[in-house]
């Protein structure tokens, strides 16, 4: 089936690559703008406007799917397909079958998101989608491994890039956490609603084993492998240690799948469970550390790249923010901090400084990296990439701080007493004290979706500047050809 | 002989590397999910907790619909405060027919697990119509939809078979609704008997008279039916404090 539009000549399959890094740009700007709205509602209730489709509830799983799997899941498609076959000097192993994971991936995000307005979720956080369109994912995803490791059995090298371990490492958890956090039961074969297989305890603890490695290899693995191949490719520097990042590879993906249980914690999940995860989200302080050090130190003896490249910028900043949020979450993992944190607008807060901070950032930088190469031309505008960054870095900063300010609150709130022993606050004034807090919080929503609307006009810019040169130059050449 | 191990060998097979990091990558999930199947002290030996009837069941349909787990949790922690606020911590034998779980990650709003029986039912349905109405301070959304939308109840019984096939006893046959009135007594083994469902479902609500309108039963009997429940099922008062710390 010849869908892609490529002309037999050429090296790589560019086409699939350019498709998922536009349609990764247009989720970005749905999904952020999705987020501002569910904030807004937050902070200003009446925009719910008495609609099913648009009441909070119904309408938060649109925002973290889109933005996870659409924007998030693009940018990885679209950045794995390119790195891999840069690194393995070779051809994708299936243009038809890397089109179908294109087209069903759309296919699944947009059901997903129309079947929640709908009403239809599994009330699984990050894995809401009902049992069709988990099919979908599931065949989706199946054939992306294929293409994934049969363009890697091709490759010309003998060495595999440390860039395609982590994106295998993502591909194959995925595929795990997907197949057994998704088992239910379909009411009938005609009925998109389903039971979940598994009930309670046992299920609550399924669903964040797969919901902290959704952070964890979806958003984690998979972002570091972006970082392995662009950072250095726009420092113009080798990775700084070959030995860290076998040992922070190894590590990394051992550990993470430990550790889903501290979102459990004073539950009735059992102690040694919780108590397990605690321990090991703490040791996984290390390799997260080290691959932010294996990221940030590779720009040694570059550091002026720093102040004279915005997309070098929006890489370090990245991985800084990846390491706050890494040193953050372990602190929030120990049972103290959790009976304080949990619950509240801290969570969401640590959430969104890993997302925003960490693969938001990562992922415009190694856009900005990529798409003027595959179009063959220069950035259309730096001055509005220096715009994005800053836009983009307040926004993250007003965001983070909001929920600090409003979750340590809250925390406080719920557990002061007075002086004789009763509850000194009742729920509902905690909530009122959270009022500034999310209008500030949308507020740091509304400059992030800035910056993004300004990438996506950028990148627009940049595609159309591009197509203009290679039209001239055809033309040039054809005249040149008439001429002869 | 020399056993010199190269990380080289790992970087050069794609086939060797996907084995490990699948074997790197099943660890975790076997050593702390499988057994919590297995483990008896995972959910404690308590008396009362018993499947949802049929009304309830689709109230609690209605709950996961609407999404109220995005800001309402269903789990109260061991600590002072909550047990002031909300009541007894919860136990894990009373999430044990939640097909899916609804214990939550955020409280934008109170804790509900224990919600059953604090509030009237007209309270409720006031609440969920017009949340500010009741508590000014609230950022709920309104839910007027519940209250003129009528229940589909026509798929009630094929929901109880689904769930019957997860686990939950819901009777099919004469010799499992022997077994539920051994277990839970014969009036909740009457609601659990899936050839009765639309009929217990619709004698339920209009008993309860959930919305304050006899004349059908709407969305909002189901969602109130399924509030009045939650946490009502273990009396407390048979337990010492202490009685469920050890299997903590």
């Amino acid at each position: 089936m010849a869908v892609t539009t490529y002309s037999g000549a050429e090296q790589y399959n560019f086409d699939i690559v350019k498709k998922f890094a536009v349609m990764s740009l247009v989720w970005a700007v749905i999904g952020m703008l999705v987020g501002v709205y569910i904030a807004s509602e937050l902070a200003w209730p009446f925009l719910n406007f008495d609609s099913p489709y648009f009441s909070f509830g119904r309408f938060r799983p649109v925002h973290t799917t889109s933005v996870i799997f659409g924007f998030g899941g693009s940018a990885l498609f679209a950045t794995s397909y390119y790195v891999v076959q840069r690194t393995c000097q070779t051809r994708l192993i299936s243009d038809g079958m890397a089109s179908f994971t294109f087209w069903g991936w759309m296919a699944a995000i947009v059901l997903a998101d129309f079947s929640y307005v709908l009403g239809y979720t599994q009330s699984r956080e990050y894995a809401e989608m009902e049992w069709p369109i988990d099919i979908l994912i599931e065949l989706v995803w199946v054939t992306y491994l294929t293409v994934f490791v049969g363009t890697i059995m091709r490759r010309k090298q003998p060495h595999i890039y440390v860039a395609n371990w982590f994106y295998l490492s993502f591909i194959l958890a995925t595929a795990l956490l997907h197949t057994f956090n998704n088992l239910a039961m379909p009411i009938d074969l005609f009925s998109m609603k389903s039971y979940s297989l598994f009930s309670g305890t046992q299920d609550a603890m399924t669903q964040w084993w797969y919901g902290h490695n959704a952070v964890g290899f979806f958003l984690t693995a998979a972002f570091l492998g972006m970082m392995y191949y662009f950072v250095p490719k726009q420092a113009g520097r080798p990775i700084y240690s070959y030995r860290l990042s076998i040992v922070h590879f190894w590590a990394l993906s051992f550990m993470y799948m430990w550790v889903g249980g501290h979102h459990l914690h004073w539950t009735a999940l059992p102690d040694w469970t919780s108590s397990l995860a605690a321990a090991f989200s703490i040791l996984l302080l290390m390799p997260s550390w080290g691959g932010m050090i294996n990221g940030i130190m590779t720009l040694s003896g570059a550091w002026d790249k720093m102040r004279t490249d915005p997309v070098m910028r929006f890489m370090i900043v990245a991985l800084s923010f990846y390491g706050m949020s890494t040193f953050e979450g372990p602190m929030m993992s120990l049972k103290e901090v959790n009976a304080l944190s949990h619950y509240t607008d801290w969570t969401v807060g640590h959430v969104h400084s890993g997302a925003l901070g960490w693969v938001a950032m990562i992922s415009f930088g190694s856009l900005y990296h990529m798409m003027p190469k595959l179009w063959d031309t220069r950035i259309y505008s730096r001055r509005l990439v220096e715009w994005h960054f800053w836009l983009a870095t307040i926004g993250i900063v007003l965001y983070i701080v909001a929920m600090w300010i409003s979750g340590i609150t809250q925390g406080l709130m719920w557990r002061a007493f007075d002086e004789f022993g009763n509850l000194q606050y009742s729920f509902a004034e905690s909530v009122a004290a959270m009022m500034p807090f999310y209008a500030m919080r949308a507020i740091g929503g509304i400059f992030f979706l800035t910056g993004t609307v300004l990438m996506a006009f950028n990148m627009f810019m940049t595609i159309r500047q591009g197509k203009r040169e290679s039209a001239a130059l055809d033309a040039k050449l054809a005249a040149k050809m008439a001429h002869a | 002989m020399n056993f010199n191990f190269k990380h080289e060998w790992i970087e050069t097979n794609i086939g060797l590397m996907a084995v490990l990091t699948m074997l790197a990558i099943s660890v975790g999930g076997l050593v702390e999910i499988a057994p919590l199947f297995f483990i008896d002290k995972t959910i404690e030996k308590v008396e009362g907790v018993r499947p949802y009837t049929p009304l309830e069941q689709r109230g609690r349909d209605i709950y996961q619909r609407e999404g109220c787990y995005t800001c309402h949790s269903q789990m109260i922690r061991p600590f002072r405060d909550e047990k002031l606020r909300y009541g007894h911590y919860s136990l894990a034998a009373e999430s044990q027919y939640d097909h899916p779980f609804q214990w939550g990650s955020k409280r934008t709003g109170p804790d509900l697990a224990r919600v059953g029986g604090k509030y009237s039912n007209e309270w409720h349905v006031q609440h969920l119509v017009a949340p500010r109405s009741m508590v000014p301070e609230s950022v709920m959304p309104n839910y007027p939809w519940l209250l003129a939308t009528k229940l589909d109840i026509s798929d009630t019984a094929a929901r109880m078979r689904a769930l019957r096939k997860v686990g939950v006893p819901y009777s099919l046959s004469q010799a499992e609704y022997d077994a539920n009135v051994a277990k839970f007594g014969e009036t909740v083994a009457r609601q659990l008997h899936i050839p009765d469902a639309q009929k217990n479902l619709v004698e339920q609500a209009n008993f309860g008279n959930y919305d304050g309108d006899r004349s059908g039963v709407s969305e909002m009997d189901a969602l109130v039916a399924y509030l009045q429940v939650l946490g009502t099922m273990v009396d407390f008062s048979k337990y010492s404090d202490d009685a469920f710390v050890d299997v903590r």
